[in-house]
């Protein structure tokens, strides 16, 4: 069992007021309202708490990023991860993950992910994601080619990382002279690829061809089934069957040491409305050509303002928490409720969103104290119990190609 | 004013299959649509029908003409406009480009610039406005941005109605994904354009509304400088969709201007 500690960032002191007065918390949110002193302290708060989880027994750190909106204090996933490999001893640094349409030059990233594993000494676990909608129009990224350039970057820096160079890229989205990075991957073939997502199918079915790892992001127990059907399923079409190692979970997770106090700072979670990426209007979340044309009614309704988020439905504080998709209360009450997610979903990682929001930097610490010295001791025990095994452990390849390149290897 | 018989057939060009509607008799006109795509009946195309043999194809991926995965510019567009009337066998017909379409029809007009004699550009897009940007539809639904072009708001809700369709969204949305495939960066503009418009000897009516808050004037403008035969007139009274707004004036417009 893989244990992660994650936080959004939060840029928790901006002024409320003025995301009441426009109605959104993002893309079109004016940073004058971005006060860099605050963010000074704020960037270094997260760091001493990425030390201080490494500290408290965690496995990994997971860490993202998003643009223009005070949810998230992440701009480059990089950066942090940079710090990370050198700040940190033993941690797997867990990029869920670089948003690959929003860069123009893959091979950049390439460069840099191999760094960051070589000056980690081999801790990078390389996630790849698509960007939300928002993101595109952040950075420019042309949303009908989302998708696209997701995949071709990823092929594109696969072979960086495996094929020595130098070679060239025609591609459709992308086109290098010279493929020849004199930085590579202390983990070979390449570093871990896990891909984080919620419902988006096509992205289900796109990391069980490949065989990486899905990691739900804090979807309902339900939907997470449904997600690990869609996964099997795809795995079975390309003849292999899926083990815990090939499932993650993301889950908001906060730990005091009363149930009272633990409730009440979980309501934080909510502090945007309950929307993960700030209040937004709809069209931002959901630029034309980003969300897949088997759900483009269901989208244009919601652009249009006449339907719900069809990929985030609104629910109250009190349905998360009987839903279980917001766990808080002391250890014991945590445990017990993180065992039944793990029994129903049977994950072989599992990421604690730990603070959000307003939390207060002691409140963040206690939780991080209490989630490493006395929760997840006892969810590995349940691990071991319900045999639940990261892909470390699992010694699982790196991917299927991967896997049956080594076959063949073999075979002669 | 008679009733015109509208034809629509699915036509192959290049290899990439358009859907085209065809109706009226006389000079003929290729009516170039909108990013918002088209409807299907207008009384400004019955309009310019009545003196004019009127083709408006829907562009590659709007409308009903399927998405060609190749297409990646208004150029490419135009050049399929530009083999469409070859095919048809149609001689030297006034291009009428609105908005989107003007950019198209400027293409066209630049591809071959002594075989065109007549165009006609509505608040075109596809130059840089000198002041001011072109209303970005990226950041505002498709309702906002469909009715930002109208000055008066209650033509809106009579057309579309104040709540429009489930089909009419998913209409406007496969308008704008394929719009965000050929003009997202730099957005609805070519910087070449205005280079190349010097060297087109068409007669050119460039239109201007009087209230358009979707193009700024200073497009239109720029169009009537480097065009070297060209005016500009301004249409009163509407916004950037001035053929919902003032049908019978700009198709009245637009006749005396082909026939003169």
């Amino acid at each position: 069992m893989h244990l992660m500690y994650f936080t959004e960032q939060p840029m928790k002191d901006y002024p409320q007021d003025a995301g009441n007065d426009i109605g959104f918390t993002s893309l079109l949110m004016s940073n004058k309202h971005f006060n860099p002193v605050d963010g000074s302290r704020l960037y270094n708060e997260f760091l001493e708490n990425y030390v201080y989880a490494e500290e408290m027994g965690v496995d990994g750190i997971m860490l993202n990023e998003h643009h223009n909106a005070p949810f998230c204090m992440q701009a480059k996933a990089n950066i942090f991860a940079s710090l990370l490999a050198g700040m940190t001893k033993r941690v797997k640094i867990v990029l869920l993950g670089n948003p690959l349409p929003l860069n123009d030059n893959p091979v950049r990233l390439a460069e840099e992910l191999a760094m960051i594993d070589m000056i980690s000494k081999g801790r990078l676990v390389s996630g790849f994601v698509r960007g939300g909608g928002q993101e595109q129009l952040a950075t420019n990224a042309n949303p009908a080619h989302n998708r696209e350039r997701f995949q071709e970057a990823h092929d594109l820096i696969v072979k960086a990382w495996t094929v020595p160079g130098p070679h060239r890229w025609e591609g459709k989205h992308y086109h290098q002279r010279v493929v020849n990075p004199w930085a590579l991957p202390l983990q070979q073939p390449h570093p871990r690829i896990w891909i984080p997502g919620v419902i988006s199918q096509e992205t289900v079915i796109w990391a069980a061809r490949h065989g990486y790892p899905y990691i739900c992001l804090n979807t309902s127990i339900e939907d997470t089934k449904k997600i690990w059907a869609r996964y099997d399923q795809t795995a079975a079409e390309v003849g292999y069957t899926p083990g815990s190692e090939h499932r993650g979970y993301l889950i908001r997770c906060h730990v005091a040491e009363t149930e009272e106090k633990a409730l009440e700072t979980a309501r934080q979670y909510l502090w945007m409305d309950g929307e993960f990426t700030g209040r937004l209007k709809p069209v931002w979340a959901s630029p034309s050509g980003y969300f897949s044309p088997s759900s483009r009614q269901n989208f244009v309704e919601f652009v249009a303002g006449q339907s719900a988020s069809p990929s985030r439905p609104r629910k109250t504080f009190e349905q998360q928490i009987d839903d279980m998709q917001i766990v808080a209360g002391t250890p014991e009450q945590v445990v017990k409720n993180l065992r039944i997610i793990m029994r129903e979903t049977r994950p072989g990682i599992m990421a604690f969103w730990g603070n959000e929001g307003r939390m207060t930097q002691a409140d963040a610490r206690t939780s991080i104290r209490l989630l490493g010295q006395e929760v997840m001791p006892a969810l590995r025990e349940t691990a071991k119990e319900l045999d639940l095994k990261c892909p470390f452990e699992a010694n699982m390849p790196v991917s299927r190609a991967y896997a049956e390149a080594a076959r063949a290897t073999a075979a002669e | 004013m008679p009733t015109i018989q509208w034809t629509s057939n699915t036509i192959t060009v290049a290899g990439t299959e358009l859907h085209v509607q065809r109706g009226g008799t006389g000079t003929p006109i290729l009516l170039l649509h909108r990013d918002i795509g088209t409807l299907e009946s207008l009384p400004f195309y019955d309009a310019l029908a009545q003196r004019h043999d009127v083709i408006i194809p829907h562009h590659p991926g709007y409308g009903k003409s399927p998405r060609p995965e190749w297409v990646g510019s208004t150029r490419d567009i135009a050049t399929l406009h530009r083999a469409l009337l070859g095919q048809l066998g149609v001689k030297d017909a006034t291009l009428v480009g609105l908005g989107f379409g003007g950019w198209i029809g400027a293409e066209m007009a630049t591809y071959a610039p002594y075989d065109t004699s007549k165009i006609v550009l509505l608040n075109p897009m596809g130059v840089k406005p000198p002041n001011g940007d072109i209303l970005d539809q990226a950041l505002i639904s498709y309702i906002e941005y469909v009715q930002a072009g109208f000055h008066d708001a209650a033509v809106f809700d009579r057309i579309f109605g104040a709540r429009p369709s489930s089909e009419q969204l998913i209409a406007w949305d496969i308008c704008r994904e394929m719009s965000f495939r050929v003009a997202w960066r730099p957005y609805m503009y070519n910087d070449s354009l205005p280079h190349l418009l010097r060297g087109v000897q068409a007669k050119a009516l460039i239109l201007a509304s009087e209230h358009d808050q979707v193009v700024p004037r200073s497009a239109a403008t720029l169009y009537a400088a480097q065009l070297p035969n060209a005016r500009l007139q301004i249409v009163a009274n509407a916004g950037h969709l001035a053929e919902l707004e003032q049908p019978a004036a700009l198709a009245d417009i637009i006749t005396s201007f082909i026939a003169a």
